[in-house]
């Protein structure tokens, strides 16, 4: 592969430098993105930064590994309705529901169908005007936009025969409640860079002045997230607490930008519970009332089914930082990506399977 | 799915906002995304693309600021 700037080892390296001169004293930072924790376990940016006495701890960045089980199962339902087709992105498939996943329902005869995007979905509504196409709207802030933008061209078009099954979630509320919990280990918080691409800085201030913590928008690549790292630890060694953005090339300080706009066009805050954290004060998005008419909760009769996880899954401690995966007793063993206990371990973005990919093989072997 | 790629745009059709496409180069690998949210990306900037919407432009400007550092942090 080319020489990418961002992941160039030398740069790297002269970042924990840069980062091991400002420490005096050991500091816990936490992410909340899968893409940084992925990004973290593979160029073992843990391990580089452990001497410097940084622990990286990963909270809730997985919009796939929240998802309720009785979300899912909602989805399996509609997928296995005569007359619709269930769109998702590939990575719900094997993430279990209290019984089945999407993709075993799907070899039984439900019909899911991959999609790369929401407007993937959109097109296929166009051409299967006998179906009616609802698309599994998981995702942050990140991919809401693109939700709300398949709603607006579903009605420019017409179409009577698309809908969403909202299963969106808001990072900034979720932050909320893990600071709100008594005994945390955050310090800083390394804020992720694509969320704030789209919603700007704004939210996070209130969250600054209320926990006295340092935030820090940070990009996805090595570098970028050393260099999240680098200015939280300087605010941290000089006894600071500031919103800062260390991700300046996508994430501009002032104003809207227009897929800030796009969201807010069709989604509204909403309470609604996150798997293994449970209920968040406005830690959702749901559609408008101007927008009922293309949610799937309305257009279909859904049972209210009851959240169940396995037993043995520690999904709770692991989305919260409490526990690092390879601490969970069913790692590895009982849990691996090829018979998942939880989400967690299925989702590309999960703590989980990075740690799996990751670590597990140097670990046993 | 959650992660957004940066590419580089190499065309934009001429359709209304709400439909507006453009080609985009990730590494070789060409696709079609919205650009329904960057109506100002010109052929040649780089876009970040999240679930096939380009959600921002990438500021050049910024880029070469961390290239900056790097370059001289030693
Ligand atoms: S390793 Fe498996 S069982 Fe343990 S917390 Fe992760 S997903 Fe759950």
């Amino acid at each position: 592969m080319a020489s990418h700037p961002y992941r160039d080892r030398d740069a790297m390296r002269r970042c924990v430098e840069a980062i091991a001169r400002r420490v005096s004293q050991p500091w816990t930072l936490m992410e909340v993105c899968g893409g940084q924790t992925h990004a973290i376990l593979r160029h073992g940016l843990d391990r580089l930064l452990a001497p410097a006495g940084i622990a990286l701890i990963h909270g809730p960045g997985c919009p796939v590994c929240v998802t309720p089980t009785a979300r899912i199962d909602q989805a399996i339902a509609l997928a296995r309705t005569p007359g619709v087709i269930l769109c998702s992105f590939g990575d719900m498939l094997r993430v279990p529901g209290s019984g089945e996943d999407l993709s075993t329902a799907r070899a039984r005869g439900a019909r899911v169908q991959v999609v790369y995007s929401p407007l993937d979905a959109v097109r296929l509504a166009q051409r299967q005007p006998q179906d009616q196409v609802v698309f599994f709207a998981v995702g942050f802030e990140t991919t809401a936009p693109a939700t709300a933008l398949a709603v607006l061209q579903a009605q420019a078009l017409g179409l009577a025969n698309f809908s969403l099954l909202v299963a969106h979630v808001r990072v900034p509320p979720a932050v909320a409640a893990l600071l709100a919990t008594p005994n945390h280990r955050i310090q800083a918080l390394l804020a992720a860079g694509h969320v704030c691409a789209v919603m700007g800085l704004a939210e996070y201030a209130p969250l600054v002045r209320r926990f006295r913590l340092p935030v820090v928008a940070t990009g996805f690549e090595p570098v970028d997230i050393l260099q999240g790292v680098l200015r939280a630890v300087d605010q941290l060694e000089g006894g600071q607490a500031r919103l800062e953005n260390a991700y300046a090339r996508a994430v501009t300080d002032g104003g809207k930008g227009n897929a800030q706009r796009l969201l807010e066009t069709v989604f509204e805050p909403a309470t609604r519970p996150w798997r293994g954290l449970g209920e968040i004060p406005n830690g959702a998005l749901s559609l408008r009332p101007a927008w009922q008419a293309f949610d799937a909760e309305a257009r279909f009769p859904l049972d209210q089914m009851p959240e169940s996880s396995h037993p043995d899954c520690q999904a709770a401690a692991v989305l919260t930082g409490r526990l690092t995966p390879t601490e969970c007793p069913a790692f590895g063993r009982r849990c691996r990506p090829e018979h998942p206990l939880g989400a967690p371990m299925v989702s590309a973005e999960g703590a989980c399977a990075a740690y799996f990919h990751y670590r597990a093989p140097m670990e046993e072997g | 799915m959650c992660l957004a790629i940066p590419g580089r745009l190499l065309s934009r059709s001429d359709e209304e906002p709400l439909f507006r496409t453009g080609r985009v180069d990730f590494g070789g690998v060409v696709k079609a995304v919205s650009l329904a949210c960057v109506p100002e990306a010109e052929v040649g900037d780089t876009v970040l693309v999240h679930a096939g919407l380009a959600i921002t432009r990438l500021d050049p400007e910024a880029a070469r600021k961390l290239d900056g550092w790097l370059a001289g942090e030693a």
